[in-house]
């Protein structure tokens, strides 16, 4: 049965005097995984900040509109709770410089204040790598500081501190696009894992990507959202034809 | 959002306070203990070229004097040495190994506590000073003004030098490359190209050199004769107005005395507020620029 | 003609270059000399002996150096960081930046100035000189030197690390506290030890607060010596020996000085690296 778990209502929202995305309507479903995709400049970023009210952050930043998650208001709720419950993967791996492997699965914890007993720390970070497929490589170098790691290893170590939380949504904003082939690989199929326990929103400008892991699909040209649907009718016979020229590689 | 509110308001309240509150309460200590003197002396404080604690007459030409022309001989002759170095470190010798020795070497000099450089001029400058004034028939003090200015010229040329060099690596290549182009020679390029598009920060770089030179105490008063009247030429001993401070504050007992003193600790305050302030605005006007 | 007023110009840009650090080595040179015979073991760890007897040792500046550096720490440092914090927080505001200029000007008031505040704030008061004021004194000099180096640190700690954290549901005050504060910290450091480094050579503001002390005194309401003040002291007066005591002693603190530094300089490379 699917169900929406979130949905945008005549959404826009910009910078100052520029508006990056507008008017958008789209409804994500639970335990998909759905790909945003488009053209650099395309607005599906600032889509994706909005959801966990990132955007917010920026200067001169503005928005109209609704966002729900699970039918209650985000703009009602208090942001540090909504982010708890959607969490965010950057492009570029940052897990914190001051903190170890271990420490850097607990930083949601840490960071907040939230004492765990040892027992209960030691099984989330356990069980947190061993979903994100790190468990084995660094179980015995928990103690280690979390940038000495390669880049793939960051990343999926930067999700593991997601999902520590236990957050029902994960947006992810191109998080393969700084990592080498085989990373990229390791992270698609880490991807394909969760989405039975989370919903999962893929910013992404690689179209292959999209069309190896996305369930769903939204295409963003110029702000507005041209067409949504089932990845598969999208790859295979997109309705739009910008939609197509863009799959088909005249522009990106 | 509400905890980001009220910690940055309340960091802004106490942090404003603080701030504010200290430079207030530096001026105006120095303004309240000064009345005494501002109000006997007035305005003639700055004209009067008597310094006499005996009969309670005080009047800061004399430090004035002394302040001005030492730092000013001493920028004049570290002018040639800062501008050499900047040149050779962040124009003719860039990023070489040779000019990291000769920026590190000079850094050093920037770290010297004031009093050791005092130990060493004391000791091997003024022999070489004495000897000159020996030859030019003068009273062989070896401590003059003289001294002091090349002290100064020593301690000061780092700051000049280090924004310097910051400048000059800054000017764009292809302007540059566009005068070599032209067939012009390093001396022409430097002449023409970086030296006019580097000026504000090298002039900013001076500002700062002579900034120091006016508040420099411990080195000073070590080499410049500890003499309360207008100095004859630059080989007579003198003071600055550091200088006397430090010298006859501890042995100030005559509330008027410690008054004028207080006062002329006032008006270095206010000298180098103001340097300040002129500074940071050629330094903000320059970040514009780029 | 051309070629070679550009061939004098080079020539006098590398002569004097080299001419400026003439002096330099010349006075290294000289301190290493003079300044290693005069350090024994007495010299290091006894007190100074009567003007004109030959013997005695620094022991009250090394104590008392100590005692004010302490003290001063005491002072600026949690202070120093909460406005480093503060300017960081208000940098882009005209408010902020109003602030700055006036830390600028803090940095540059003369020390011998800081020494006349610091009288007029506690020596007077207290009727007495002590170690106390001189503390003040030397805070006033070390508290804008934390500061910009506190701003300066928190602003290399790249955005998406606040973002990072700001996403797993932590408040800005948190963020701020536990993750961008900690990962500043070894800049924070590196500006602490060039502070002491700084504060360690001053000698002005002392002059009339800590005042000196030919004695071992561990009261802060009391008079206190120091390392640079013997040196100003031993070298302006009469007597060989205790030229001797100030090159000794001029070469201690040099030392001390330039390790600061490095360690310093070395550090904050280290940790820019890591970031």
């Amino acid at each position: 049965m699917e169900s929406e778990i979130i949905k945008i209502e005549d959404f826009s929202a910009g910078y100052g005097n520029s508006i990056a995305i507008k008017d958008i309507n789209l409804g994500i479903l639970k335990n998909k995984i759905t790909a945003i995709m488009g053209p650099s400049g395309c607005g599906k970023t600032t889509l994706i900040r909005c959801i966990n009210r990132m955007h917010e952050l920026n200067k001169d930043a503005f928005h109209k509109g609704n966002i729900y998650l699970d039918g209650k208001n985000i703009f009602e709720m208090n942001t540090v709770l909504l982010r708890r419950r959607i969490g965010m993967v950057f492009q570029k791996p940052n897990p914190f410089p001051h903190l170890t492997i271990y420490e850097n699965v607990l930083a949601g914890y840490i960071i907040n204040g939230i004492k765990l007993r040892k027992e209960e720390r030691d099984r989330i970070v356990e069980e947190t790598l061993k979903k994100v497929a790190l468990w084995e490589e660094v179980k015995d170098k928990l103690y280690l500081n979390g940038t000495q790691f390669s880049g793939g290893q960051q990343q999926r170590l930067c999700i593991a501190r997601v999902l520590a939380l236990n957050p029902e949504i994960i947006l992810l904003d191109e998080p393969t696009s700084s990592l080498d082939p085989k990373s990229t690989i390791e992270i698609e199929n880490l991807l394909e894992k969760l989405k039975n326990n989370v919903t999962i929103i893929i910013v992404t400008h690689n179209i292959s990507q999209a069309s190896r892991i996305a369930d769903y699909v939204a295409f963003l040209y110029l702000g507005e959202l041209i067409e949504f649907g089932k990845s598969e009718k999208i790859f295979t016979a997109p309705e739009n034809p910008i939609t197509e020229e863009y799959l088909s590689g005249k522009f990106g | 959002m509400t905890s980001e509110k009220a910690y940055k308001t309340l960091l802004g309240i106490i942090g404003g306070v603080l701030i504010i509150g200290l430079l207030l309460s530096i001026f105006f200590t120095l303004f309240i203990n000064s009345l005494p003197s501002i109000k006997s002396f007035g305005f003639k404080f700055f004209l009067e070229k008597t310094w006499d604690p005996v009969f309670g007459n005080f009047g800061a030409l004399p430090f004035i004097i002394g302040t001005l022309l030492t730092s000013i001989i001493s920028l004049i002759i570290s002018i040639p040495f800062s501008l050499s170095v900047s040149l050779f470190v962040g124009e003719f010798y860039r990023d070489t190994f040779l000019s990291k020795i000769l920026e590190t070497l000079i850094g050093i000099l920037a770290v010297i506590p004031s009093v050791i450089i005092g130990l060493w001029a004391l000791f091997y400058l003024t022999p070489i000073i004495r000897n000159i004034q020996a030859k030019l028939s003068l009273p062989p003090t070896g401590v003059c003004i003289f001294t002091a200015s090349l002290t100064l010229s020593i301690m000061i040329l780092p700051y000049a030098t280090s924004v310097g060099k910051e400048v000059i690596k800054l000017v764009p290549n292809d302007l540059k490359e566009a005068g070599f182009s032209f067939g012009a020679t390093s001396y022409e390029v430097v002449k023409k190209i970086v030296f006019p598009y580097a000026r504000s920060g090298i002039l900013a770089g001076f500002l700062l050199s002579f900034g120091r030179a006016i508040g420099e105490t411990m080195a000073v008063t070590m080499v410049i004769g500890n003499s309360n009247y207008i100095p004859k030429n630059i080989f007579s001993p003198g003071n600055t107005i550091s200088s006397v401070i430090a010298n006859e504050f501890l042995e100030a007992v005559e509330n008027i005395h410690i008054s004028s003193l207080i006062e002329l600790a006032l008006i270095l305050f206010l000298i180098t507020f103001i340097m300040n302030f002129v500074a940071n605005i050629i330094i903000k006007r320059m970040r514009v620029k780029i | 003609m051309k070629i070679f007023k550009d061939k004098i110009f080079r020539f006098f840009v590398i002569f004097f270059s080299f001419l400026s650090i003439v002096p330099l080595l010349f006075f290294f040179f000289t301190i290493l000399k003079k300044g290693f015979t005069a350090i024994n073991w007495e010299f290091l760890t006894s007190l100074p002996k009567p003007p004109g007897e030959i013997g005695g040792g620094i022991l009250n500046g090394i104590v008392g150096s100590f005692i004010l550096i302490f003290l001063a720490s005491f002072f600026s440092i949690p202070t120093g960081i909460f406005l480093g914090l503060f300017l960081y927080e208000f940098s882009d505001k005209k408010f902020g930046e109003f602030c700055n200029t006036l830390i600028d000007v803090l940095q540059g008031i003369p020390s011998i100035v800081i020494g006349i505040i610091a009288y007029l704030w506690i020596v007077k008061q207290m009727d007495h000189f002590s170690a106390i004021s001189g503390a003040i004194a030397l805070s006033l000099i070390f508290l804008p030197i934390i500061i910009k180096s506190t701003k300066e640190s928190l602003q290399m700690i790249p955005f998406s690390l606040i973002e990072s954290s700001l996403s797993l549901g932590a408040t800005y005050p948190r963020t701020i506290l536990k993750v961008i504060l900690p990962c500043s910290l070894n800049g924070i450091i590196s500006g602490i030890l060039t502070g002491i480094g700084r504060i360690a050579g001053e000698t002005a503001p002392l002059l009339f607060t800590a005042f000196g002390n030919p004695f071992l005194n561990f009261n802060i309401l009391k008079p206190v010596s120091s390392l640079p003040h013997l040196i100003f002291v031993y070298t302006m007066s009469p007597y060989e020996n205790w030229h001797k005591h100030a090159w000794g002693c001029a070469l201690i603190l040099v030392i001390i000085v330039l390790f600061l530094n490095s360690i310093s300089k070395i550090g904050f490379r280290r940790w820019k690296v890591k970031l």
